[in-house]
């Protein structure tokens, strides 16, 4: 098994995150993440799909996700030739003793602190996934009381646009 | 439950419980124009002030719908009102949403065209889940229209409410929740042309009620805007001439031709190709009538029911041309060890078949009926420069094979009536030009075996799903679609208990449909994998619909439904009922095949083997003679290592 990254261009209408979320599990596939959002122009989303899979799966899954009238184009990105991003915010035990501590951590991976109590600090972290599990490692140790992260977005590097490409061919 | 009574509240029609206090609708006071006339209108090209309902109707009459199997219920009643008045469009009103579609199904099986149902929200909808997943199998172009709960309730668990476009998005091809009335035009002519164009399939309508109340305006041709779909018809030539070259150089290659030649009329095409390369055929359970039964190159069905011929023809070819066909279980068996020297071509309209299950060697996207017309340019091209391919030492092979083992069955003793036999006859007698319509299960495999099949579409059944109960409603409305052939379903007594009440359907509108009930008292494809792989213990499958009793009584069943009953029991009056039941023309006709409790579907590979495990009869394997068996062994044959 190895990660795939899948950026899928939708028509922006009701229900199609439904119909994509239902062909993975239908299919057999668990996504591992997940983020949709509007693109540049406004009548197409983008969504960005984490799938743990072989190859010859991922093919079939692919090809599933083409029939899809509302899916426009289907591109994998290669993490060599991608900017992948994941946001992360860690609520974590941070007390006078410890938060100098905690605060070099921060300061260490590029984090941010966003909210400050007497007893915890939350932080503000954005990367890579593997980033952010090596940042989540050294805090744990702490004590981490919650903790939530975004699904992974990614694009291509270089000049070229895939939506420009899909609304172009359609 | 979805008649409307006196006792019905707005509750029951549909309409939020807070609309009990609310007068009619403003579309109901003005006096609606009719369909003819809002027609004219619309043919002037401008646009025309009507409901949602009509602009429904009027959809429907511009995409040259003539017929729409349903039943009306709350929230899709105003779309009826309209529908009254059209002369173009019939509404023929079934006792069970499931028959609508597969009539449906069965209406567009039969011709081409695309079917149509309607359904109200909730129970309605929901029956139709069966026929639109055995349509979405089978790529069966239908389009099904629900009525949905009004916007406001949407979500509220309203009285009649279901997500039925939730609970298809898997067994669709696409699917609309219209939430505007403005839409409607353009959703219409997109479902047609989605449910008509690529690899055919379902697609599902859902209007809610007050969408369909509203007013709107009505003109056509609408601006479809599909972005993302576009199916791939006219296939690569590379790839074309890549599959050329394997077909010039294979020894042993076999055409496996599934229900995508049919879907894309390439009929005449696969026959022209078959004459010119010489190549060995088999025809799915989809397929049957793609190309002649009684072509010589015809090996007959491939798979767990299959030919000795055409199942052996496939193991032992060295290139199988599979032209849309997908490789399902039913024909592989164990793929591991599914034709293990084989290179494949595979062509498909549908991109995700190919090397979905078996790899390709070449995979060809594209229509069919363009795949095989270039297919045969270039073989000729290549046997005009000589160098085309020879397969006369392996026709003679399969040709052996064929005439060793053919299908055929063991006619019972005593005065038993062989099911074979009865469907044997009764192909002779209704001939091709008939449409033979099964349902699921030994009649339906006997029915592919033993009716020979010469023209496309004369074959319809519920292959990849396997849905008991298609039988009646489809050839109800394969008739429909074809009122001047015979039209013969061809079902078991367990199927045909599933959807008889559609019979009522046929006598009140005139649809004289056939109907051979091939009656052994039991669910028998169950009975006889109890017979063989459970110790002949026969859980749940006695029907009691002959042996011991008669419960059903099918004459009188027949009788009550104002049909012909007729009932055959004895091998000397086959013919005759079967004349008798042909004679009669104004009205359907049941006829109880009583007939033998054990016969069994032989050949048979049972499941989960190997297709070299092919048994033509219980414990009987083919007898491969000495010369013939050291011709197959290969140093790498794995094919009887039992994996």
């Amino acid at each position: 098994m190895s990660k795939h990254t899948l950026s899928v261009l939708v028509e922006n209408k009701p229900g199609v995150l439904a119909r994509i979320a239902a062909l993975f599990s239908r299919r057999g596939f668990n996504i591992e993440s997940l983020a949709v959002g509007e693109t540049e122009h406004p009548e197409v989303s983008r969504m960005t799909v984490v799938v743990d899979v072989e190859d010859l799966p991922l093919e079939q899954v692919t090809k599933q996700l083409n029939k899809l009238v509302e899916v426009l184009k289907v591109v994998e990105l290669e993490p060599s030739s991608a900017v992948q991003r994941q946001v992360m915010l860690i609520k974590v035990r941070a007390d006078a003793a410890t938060r100098s501590q905690v605060l070099e951590f921060v300061q260490m991976f590029r984090a941010k602190v966003v909210d400050v109590a007497t007893e915890s600090l939350t932080i503000e972290a954005t990367g890579t996934s593997e980033k952010l599990t090596a940042l989540l490692e050294v805090l744990e140790p702490f004590g981490v009381r919650e903790l939530v992260q975004s699904g992974m977005v990614a694009i291509g590097r270089g000049p070229r646009s895939i939506t420009d490409r899909a609304l172009r061919s359609a | 439950m979805r008649t409307t009574d006196h006792a019905t509240t707005a509750r029951e029609s549909g309409d939020p419980i807070v609309s009990e206090t609310r007068p009619a609708t403003p579309a109901a006071l003005r006096p609606a124009p009719t369909p003819a006339q809002v027609a004219q209108q619309a043919r002037a090209k401008t646009p025309v002030e009507v409901t949602g309902a009509q602009s429904l109707v009027l959809a429907l009459e511009a995409m040259e719908v003539d017929t729409v199997f349903g039943i009306p219920g709350g929230t899709i009643l105003p779309a009826y009102d309209p529908l009254l008045d059209s002369v173009k469009v019939r509404h023929i009103l079934v006792r069970h949403e499931q028959g609508a579609g597969h009539a449906a199904e069965g209406y567009a099986s039969a011709t081409g065209k695309v079917g149509v149902c309607m359904a109200t929200s909730g129970p309605g909808a929901t029956n139709l889940v069966t026929p639109i997943a055995d349509a979405y199998m089978d790529s069966v172009p239908v389009v099904a229209i629900t009525g949905q709960v009004v916007s406001s309730a949407i979500g509220t668990d309203a009285f009649q409410e279901a997500d039925i476009r939730g609970i298809t998005m898997p067994i669709t091809k696409h699917s609309y929740l219209v939430t505007d009335a403005a839409d409607i035009p353009r959703v219409i002519a997109e479902a047609f042309h989605i449910a008509s164009t690529g690899r055919p399939g379902p697609v599902l309508v859902d209007i809610p009620k007050d969408v369909l109340q509203s007013r709107t305006t009505f003109s056509w041709p609408p601006k479809v805007a599909l972005p993302g779909y576009h199916p791939v018809t006219r296939p690569h030539g590379k790839q074309i001439r890549e599959a050329a070259r394997l077909i010039a150089a294979a020894k042993r290659p076999v055409l496996y031709v599934g229900g995508g030649v049919l879907r894309a009329r390439a009929s005449d095409e696969l026959r022209h190709f078959v004459e010119l390369t010489r190549i060995p055929v088999v025809t799915t359970l989809m397929a049957r009538g793609a190309l002649p039964d009684s072509h010589e190159l015809h090996l007959g069905m491939p798979g767990m029911h299959g030919s000795v011929s055409a199942v052996t023809g496939l193991q032992k070819a060295d290139l199988i041309v599979a032209l849309g066909a997908r490789f399902d279980d039913r024909v592989t068996g164990q793929l591991s060890t599914f034709a293990p020297h084989a290179k494949v071509v595979h062509a498909d309209i549908d991109p995700a078949e190919i090397s979905k299950n078996r790899t390709a060697d070449v995979p060809i996207v594209g229509d069919c009926k363009a795949v095989i017309t270039d297919l045969a340019e270039a073989v000729e091209a290549d046997m005009e420069a000589g160098k085309g391919g020879d397969y006369s030492a392996w026709r003679t092979r399969v040709a052996g094979w064929k005439k060793t083992y053919p299908v055929g069955y063991t006619a019972p003793e005593g005065e038993a009536l062989a099911p074979q036999y009865v469907i044997e006859r009764l192909g002779a007698i209704a001939g091709p030009e008939a449409v033979y319509v099964a349902g699921v299960g030994q009649h339906q495999m006997w029915a592919a075996q033993f009716v020979g099949y010469e023209r496309p579409n004369s074959w319809l059944n519920s292959g990849g799903l396997g849905t008991m109960g298609y039988s009646v409603p489809a050839a109800m409305g394969a008739q429909v679609g074809e009122p001047d052939r015979t039209v013969w379903a061809i079902d078991g007594d367990g199927c045909f208990q599933m959807t008889n009440q559609e019979l009522a359907t046929c006598v009140i509108n005139n649809i004289p449909i056939k109907v051979a009930v091939i009656n052994n008292s039991s669910l028998g494809m169950v009975r006889q994998w109890q017979t063989l792989f459970y110790n002949e213990r026969y859980s749940n499958t006695d029907l009691h619909t002959s042996v011991g009793s008669r419960v059903p009584d099918f004459v009188k069943l027949a009788d009550a439904y104002g049909c012909v009953g007729l009932r055959c029991e004895r091998p000397e009056d086959v013919d005759d009922t079967i004349r008798t039941a042909m004679e009669v023309t104004d009205r359907p006709v049941v006829v109880d095949f009583v007939v033998e409790r054990d016969a069994m579907v032989w050949p048979m590979v049972p499941a989960g083997v190997s297709n070299d495990l092919i048994q033509v009869a219980r414990d009987t394997a083919p007898q491969w003679d000495r010369e013939e068996s050291e011709a197959m062994e290969q140093p790498t044959d794995a094919d009887h290592d039992g994996r």
